[in-house]
């Protein structure tokens, strides 16, 4: 009875190629596609392709920031795949700063990373690499650009107090610019006799302070603080 | 749906550690829990029946019919909670066709059809059938009929039908031993073999099951016969109740001599899983296994027993005590099942945290099922005594003469 | 290395294997005759598919992994696996190991959207993720458990699921050391990892691999020669997960750290 009713309910492909129906492994490799591939894309959009290829995004597929594409490139005008403009999670779920990502993966910190601006305004995400060395300092040093703005001090340019090599800008670690280190410094401003502007505040560096160096009670970048 | 997404949401935050992303869902709820209970209750049931007929303890004959009758009651429902369990109960019968023979479970089927058709079926047919042509004759119509069909037409009651019967019960009951053995041990398989799982994967799980059954069986059938003694107005054969105890105990002692074993060994081999399992034990299942399982179930149970069985209490309060810790194993011995399954199931296998089981009361998983589940071989065990009267006095082939009492008496 | 190991395993495994079958196959066919012979024949065949000229695995390099979540979100987007948290066929997992030796492991969402900052980020002694998914056993235990074959490994070496046969007792879940099967709430079937096989047996990568913008992951046949997959396997010194369990993954790690279990 067992054998009448296992030849009439077992499932004709059971074991043909183990203990399971075969048809099964069919079923499976029938499901369908979401994502494409990149030699998809790479068939039409073959100028991205090729500067993608030689880029430090040479290993990403377009599918890891367009999404999935497979219902694009069945239907080309109907469907199509996203196209990130915003500065966000597209650029910043790899590129945000996490301790355990590998040393030497470009990483920056969001909140100090030339806030509000869009990614794509600067880099290109076809070809990352970091366009040009930056114009202002307030491109690094965006924090204390902020402050400086907004106290007596705005007026003055960088320069004023550090020099800055130009190869600072291509090598920030490499040529640190210099700091004041001498009282009279702030003095060529500041002192009774100083040949400056009569609104500035003067003090006499002799009694004023006596043996600490002004920045260690005037904040340079915000000195009425 | 809905609902089963909201559970598994609250569920993520009691959770202590770190867990597999997929381990949020308890897979074997209170369901699978009932399977093995149910299925060591048949298998103790049977070994107590056995130990009448092959090693002839002469005490326990009261109970040799009614252990058998609560066993084949208990054996029905077994595979109702696992049913109910299947994601598709609707293809269950795949385990028939297409069995695949290298997993514990498939071998499930086999393994009960073998035990319900060929051992306890075969062992009650036989052992019932001189009565039942006897009853028959004596029954009104309808249950002449019933009588008649249940006997299968045979009604040789001559001398050598009779004592082929006595052969064949004692032939089968020596099958039925080792059939038993391998039911429930089985069950302790199932869980024994999975080496994902630290605190399931040993060696001693089957044992330990079978002897947890053997204590469950014996205390289940002491219960049940105390019970339908009162029922019946009856006085309990008090020798009987005595033997019934002190086989409780010694397989209690046993029982719980195995249990130590395991957990002395596995504190002591103290392997990359003693951590977690340390964590599980002082937390979640405090409560099941500290409190329920070894406090309530096992140690008090042994202290009363123990002391009740070797002093001169007076009878009744001795069969007080006994009722009372019989009781207590059966507490006990759910919260053996308990803590297997379900704690088996309430730390990763990252071995880096623990999540929680949440017991629903409605749904097909829910306590309300489980609890049907357990009511329900009791309604079977009611009609299977109005049926087939297990009493001794109601055995017309024993006493011809304890015929009449003993029918109307039930 | 690996290549090795797993050649000095075969002989081992047949041999137990071999061992198993006699008993049972000769209980087997006595008892239940014809029921079992197909069964058994096509088992024994399956013991040669190591050889077979397709025989799937991946590698994944640990030090490359980046922990963005583009492989979760792409693989429940290819397989159409339940949104919800608590079903994955992959996943990524972070580990921190803090000065003092604690070790704390997290996975919010199985960090399909990425990871946040960590609390103690000054106290970090190392740090990295690993993306987990199906280590498509070669002894898979799931497999072993499933009552009617509705779990299996192809000749190409994949473990599938069929969905269609699967009666949801979920003792394939509960035998996975790995954690790497659910039950999918909406067929009531168990389910996992397929390496993609829809995408595979095309000739396309499994999606997370095509997502993986550093190249973490590399996927490949075991035994062809010339693969990234076999150069990874000649380069790197490789590690599977819980090899102690005697599953033979064929997912296989380089630069894994001891404290990944």
């Amino acid at each position: 009875m067992l054998l009448v009713l296992r030849g009439r309910f077992v499932p004709a492909s059971f074991g043909e190629t183990g203990h399971y129906r075969a048809d099964a492994v069919d079923v499976v490799a029938a499901q369908p596609l979401r994502y494409a591939g990149w030699q998809v894309c790479v068939e039409c959009h073959d100028s991205e392709g090729a500067m993608k290829s030689r880029s430090f995004h040479r290993t990403v597929s377009c599918e890891v920031c367009h999404g999935p594409a497979a219902a694009h490139a069945e239907d080309v005008e109907s469907q199509t795949p996203l196209i990130p403009r915003e500065r966000g999670a597209e650029c910043l779920s790899c590129h945000e700063y996490l301790s355990p990502r590998p040393t030497g993966f470009p990483q920056i910190i969001e909140r100090l990373h030339n806030p509000l601006q869009a990614c794509i305004g600067c880099h290109d995400p076809h070809d990352p690499t970091p366009p040009e060395v930056p114009e202002s300092c307030s491109a690094c040093h965006a924090q204390i650009a902020r402050t400086k703005a907004v106290s007596h001090h705005l007026t003055l340019e960088c320069e004023t107090c550090h020099d800055a090599r130009a190869e600072h800008r291509e090598n920030p670690r490499s040529f640190l610019p210099r700091k004041p280190t001498a009282r009279e410094f702030c003095g060529g401003c500041h002192s009774e006799n100083a040949d400056s502007p009569a609104d500035i505040p003067r003090v006499d560096l002799r009694d004023h302070g006596e043996r600490y160096l002004c920045w260690q009670c005037h904040y340079p970048h915000h000195p009425e603080s | 749906m809905e609902q089963h997404l909201e559970r598994l949401q609250s569920a993520v935050e009691q959770i202590s550690g770190f867990i597999y992303p997929n381990e949020i869902e308890l897979h074997w709820g209170l369901l699978v829990v009932l399977y093995p209970y149910i299925t060591g209750l048949v298998a103790g049931a049977f070994i107590l029946a056995s130990l009448e007929k092959v090693f002839k303890v002469k005490e326990l004959e009261p109970t040799y019919r009614l252990a058998l009758l609560t066993a084949l009651a208990f054996l029905l429902v077994a595979p109702l909670p696992l049913l109910a369990h299947l994601g598709h109960p609707e293809r269950s019968f795949e385990i028939f066709l297409t069995p695949h023979f290298k997993s514990a479970m498939a071998m499930f089927g086999f393994v009960y059809a073998w035990y319900l058709m060929l051992v306890l079926l075969l062992e009650i047919w036989f052992d019932y059938r001189a009565d039942l042509v006897k009853w028959g004759e004596k029954a009104g119509a309808f249950k002449k009929l019933l009588y008649w069909v249940i006997t299968l037409g045979s009604r040789d009651l001559s001398p050598e039908a009779v004592e082929f019967d006595k052969k064949a019960v004692h032939t089968i009951t020596l099958i039925g031993i080792p059939s038993a053995f391998l039911l429930h041990g089985y069950v302790g398989f199932i869980f024994g073999s999975v080496k994902a799982n630290p605190w399931w994967s040993s060696v001693l799980m089957p044992i330990v099951f079978l002897f947890s059954a053997i204590v469950s069986g014996i205390s289940l059938v002491l219960l049940i016969y105390y019970v339908t003694t009162l029922v019946r107005r009856k006085q309990p054969d008090m020798a009987c109740l005595d033997k019934l105890a002190s086989f409780l105990l010694y397989a209690l002692i046993v029982d719980f001599s195995l249990e130590i074993l395991d957990f002395i060994h596995r504190l002591y081999e103290s392997e990359e899983s003693i951590g977690i399992l340390s964590e599980l034990i002082v937390s979640k299942l405090y409560i099941s296994l500290t409190i329920v399982q070894i406090l309530i179930g096992t140690i008090s149970p042994l202290l009363m027993l123990a002391y009740s069985r070797f002093s001169r209490l007076p009878t009744e309060l001795k069969r007080v005590a006994y009722f009372i810790a019989a009781l207590l194993v059966q507490v006990g011995i759910f919260g053996t099942r308990w803590n297997v399954v379900i704690g088996g199931q309430l730390f990763s296998k990252s071995l880096r945290g623990l999540t929680v089981y949440k017991l629903e009361l409605g749904g097909i998983e829910g306590l309300l099922t489980s609890i049907g589940l357990l009511i329900l071989p009791f309604l079977i065990l009611y009609i299977l005594i109005k049926l087939l009267p297990p009493w001794p006095e109601a055995s017309l082939a024993a006493s011809e003469s304890a015929a009449a009492s003993g029918t109307t008496a039930d | 290395m690996a290549g090795q190991h797993d050649e000095r395993q075969f002989p081992r495994r047949e041999f137990l294997v071999k061992t198993l079958q006699l008993p049972c196959s000769a209980a087997v066919v006595t008892v239940l005759g014809p029921l079992a012979l197909g069964s058994d024949a096509a088992e024994a065949s399956q013991g040669d598919s190591k050889t077979a000229e397709r025989y799937f695995g991946m590698g994944i390099q640990v030090d490359k992994c980046i922990g963005c979540g583009k492989c979760v979100e792409a693989c429940k987007a290819e397989n159409d696996v339940p949104r919800e948290p608590f079903y994955f066929r992959t996943w990524v997992e972070r580990y921190v190991i803090h000065n003092d030796g604690e070790v704390s492991v997290d996975s919010p969402e199985g960090g399909i959207r990425g990871f946040p900052r960590e609390e103690r980020e000054g106290d970090v002694l190392r740090s990295f993720f690993v993306p987990k998914l199906c280590n498509q056993c070669d002894n898979p235990p799931c497999v072993q458990v499933c009552p009617v074959g509705a779990t299996f490994k192809t000749d190409d070496g994949v473990v599938l699921v069929d969905s269609d046969y699967c009666i949801g007792c979920r003792y394939c879940i509960q035998a996975c050391p790995y954690g790497a099967r659910y039950l999918d709430p909406r067929t009531n079937t168990a389910d996992k990892c397929t390496f993609c096989y829809h995408r595979i047996t095309q000739g396309l990568l499994p999606a997370c691999v095509e997502v993986c913008p550093t190249g973490a992951r590399i996927f490949g046949e075991l035994n062809a020669l010339a693969s990234p997959l076999r150069r990874l396997m000649r380069k790197s010194s490789l590690q599977v997960l819980k090899p102690a369990l005697n599953t033979e993954p064929k997912v296989f790690y380089s630069e894994l750290d001891g404290e990944v279990r």
